[in-house]
């Protein structure tokens, strides 16, 4: 599978607060979050995103809350890849469960700019920069993530399994 | 090479001898936790699953905790939703208004979690049953749906930090100053993945609140979970709370931390974090003059009784600064009624403040204590992040119940002792 887009950048500790704000969180559909994604921390992303553009930040990705509803608004926004250099744990998880693919990857998100041209190879895990000409190796998934995330998620992988 | 304690009621779970650090297991779960706002998400996950119905009636908890008594019609949709989906399931464990209180505080007082149990939640905070010497972490909605039809979860064995508390804090430093301590030290991914094992003859000086409240913010830390060690007061507190059978680990004397913490518990000073981040914490005695708008003594991190107790002994006699808005919450029917007994209500309402029934509501921005642009909130609550109680452009500073009642009483972030205490 390969993504393409352009980037939005961030720094660290991005958290689901901002990624969706708690005034939002009565709403369920992922369409409807989506209208507010990143509210909080760049009004502007909403208006500017395209489908299958990219989120580049640094460390500590979707840090606080385990609202699911944070990678749901972002997979609803249309965004296809989120790189950073780490992960909050329940992001991670959350968004391994509902199909939202992410690459740890600390080369990538330090030398990815807002604004440049990215394609995403996640058989190889390898990141293309093709406004910069440069290509990152990200952190694969182990086989068994890989399973869930080809299977479109947890939900399912389970009714494979079933 | 020996097992932390996490990974000890990790492999128990998983019906393995062993597991190490890295390693992906499945692990057979205890208790099985969602609240209002995760709730209905996994039941709408759930809908899409071959297997509809839930593994064990007994081993979910449904607590309608962040928005009620509702605060807006959406709210009470789902609420509804996890209320329709409790009586179809005939789920035990359904805590509504009425019976409800704040999840962390609620699942021990009723005894739904016991020590070398294995615990998911759909909520970060989750965290907080390690207190009990659990394995306790938070997950999402997704994970909640599949536990609550399988009754299993995937896990990557964590590795551990080891912090060794020593001696005994002194009269106004709680759990909240410890924890705070911890983040400020480590950051707030200083434990990222990690489990947080706590040790050490200090332990003995915290009380079980204490070491709720120190658990509950593990996550803070971007840790997977925090516990600890089980002795008399863990017992004790087991005993009075549903009494079930409970196993006690313990970490293998060549267990392998990562790094290994001492704290000196009876050098810690009270502690605040500053906007915008738990890890910006500060000393008292250390920063100006910070005026503030709003105090909320209250949340899952210090909703407990110790916690309003403290509070209440700092407020009695005296009154709320002007212009200063305090929003007491006991975080259980239970709790709230213990300081109604108590006379602590009667506190709270004569120097001023308001005393909500229990709900998640301002920690997170939800109502009933929203702040405007530019308004300050000394908050006992767990985050402090942009936006986080209201506006953007407003501020929240963390601190523990006795820093947080003193600076209602003072109009400004203080401690106790500026009150004479």
């Amino acid at each position: 599978m390969q993504v393409k887009g352009r980037v939005f950048k961030y720094g660290d500790n991005v958290d689901t607060d901002v990624i969706i704000p708690a005034r939002y969180l009565s709403a369920t559909s992922g369409e409807e979050l989506a209208k507010h994604c990143m509210e909080d921390i760049d009004k502007e992303f909403i208006k500017k995103v395209q489908p299958g553009d990219l989120i580049v930040a640094q460390k500590n990705f979707g840090c606080g809350s385990s609202r699911e509803h944070a990678p749901l608004a972002i997979k609803c926004a249309g965004v296809s890849c989120v790189i950073a250099e780490t992960f909050a744990r329940i992001f991670y998880r959350n968004a391994i469960n509902i199909g939202l693919p992410i690459i740890e990857c600390p080369e990538a998100s330090r030398a990815i700019e807002a604004g440049d041209e990215i394609e995403v190879d996640f058989d190889s895990g390898t990141i293309f920069n093709r406004t910069r000409n440069e290509s990152y190796k990200g952190q694969a998934f182990p086989p068994f993530m890989q399973k869930i995330i080809s299977a479109g998620g947890l939900i399912n992988y389970i009714n494979s399994e079933a | 090479m020996g097992m932390t304690m996490t990974q000890k009621i990790l492999a128990a779970h998983a019906g393995l001898d062993r597991v190490a650090a890295g390693q992906l297991i499945e692990a057979s779960l205890d208790m099985v936790l969602g609240n209002d706002i995760t709730s209905p998400v996994a039941i709408n996950e759930m809908q899409k699953m071959k297997k509809q119905t839930v593994f064990d009636r007994d081993k979910i908890a449904l607590v309608m905790d962040h928005f009620i008594p509702n605060k807006d019609i959406k709210s009470a949709e789902n609420c509804k939703c996890c209320r329709d989906f409790a009586r179809e399931h005939e789920i035990t464990n359904y805590f509504d208004v009425g019976a409800m209180g704040i999840e962390h505080a609620l699942l021990p007082e009723k005894g739904l979690v016991t020590a070398g149990e294995a615990v998911i939640g759909a909520d970060s905070h989750t965290c907080t049953y390690g207190a009990l010497g659990a394995f306790s972490t938070g997950v999402g909605s997704t994970d909640m749906a599949a536990a609550m039809a399988t009754g299993k979860a995937w896990f990557k064995v964590p590795s551990a930090l080891k912090f060794v508390l020593t001696g005994k804090p002194s009269k106004w430093v709680s759990g909240k100053d410890v924890i705070l301590h911890i983040i400020g030290m480590i950051g707030v991914d200083g434990a990222l993945y990690r489990s947080m094992e706590f040790s050490g003859d200090g332990v003995a000086h915290l009380s079980m609140d204490d070491r709720f409240t120190i658990c509950n913010m593990a996550i803070e830390a971007g840790g997977k979970n925090g516990i600890f060690p089980v002795d008399e007061k863990t017992i004790e507190y087991i005993k009075e709370h549903g009494n079930r059978p409970y196993t006690v680990y313990e970490p293998d004397e060549d267990a392998v931390y990562e790094a290994e913490y001492t704290i000196d518990l009876s050098a810690l000073k009270p502690t605040v974090a500053f906007p915008h981040l738990p890890e910006n914490t500060k000393e008292a005695g250390t920063f100006g003059e910070i005026k503030i708008d709003q105090a909320v003594i209250g949340s899952c991190t210090n909703g407990r009784i110790q916690d309003i107790r403290q509070a209440a002994q700092i407020m009695k006699g005296r009154k709320v600064a002007k212009d200063v808005r305090c929003i007491v919450i006991p975080a259980t029917q239970a709790i709230y009624l213990q300081a109604m007994r108590e006379g602590l209500l009667e506190i709270f309402i004569e120097a001023g403040a308001v005393v909500s029934t229990p709900t998640c509501g301002p920690c997170l921005g939800g109502y009933m204590g929203i702040l405007a642009a530019g308004e300050r909130c000394v908050s006992t609550t767990n985050r402090n992040f942009v936006g986080r109680m209201g506006h953007v452009e407003s501020e929240v500073y963390l601190a523990s119940p006795a820093v947080a009642a003193a600076s209602a009483i003072t109009g400004k972030i203080s401690c106790p002792e500026e009150l004479g205490l």
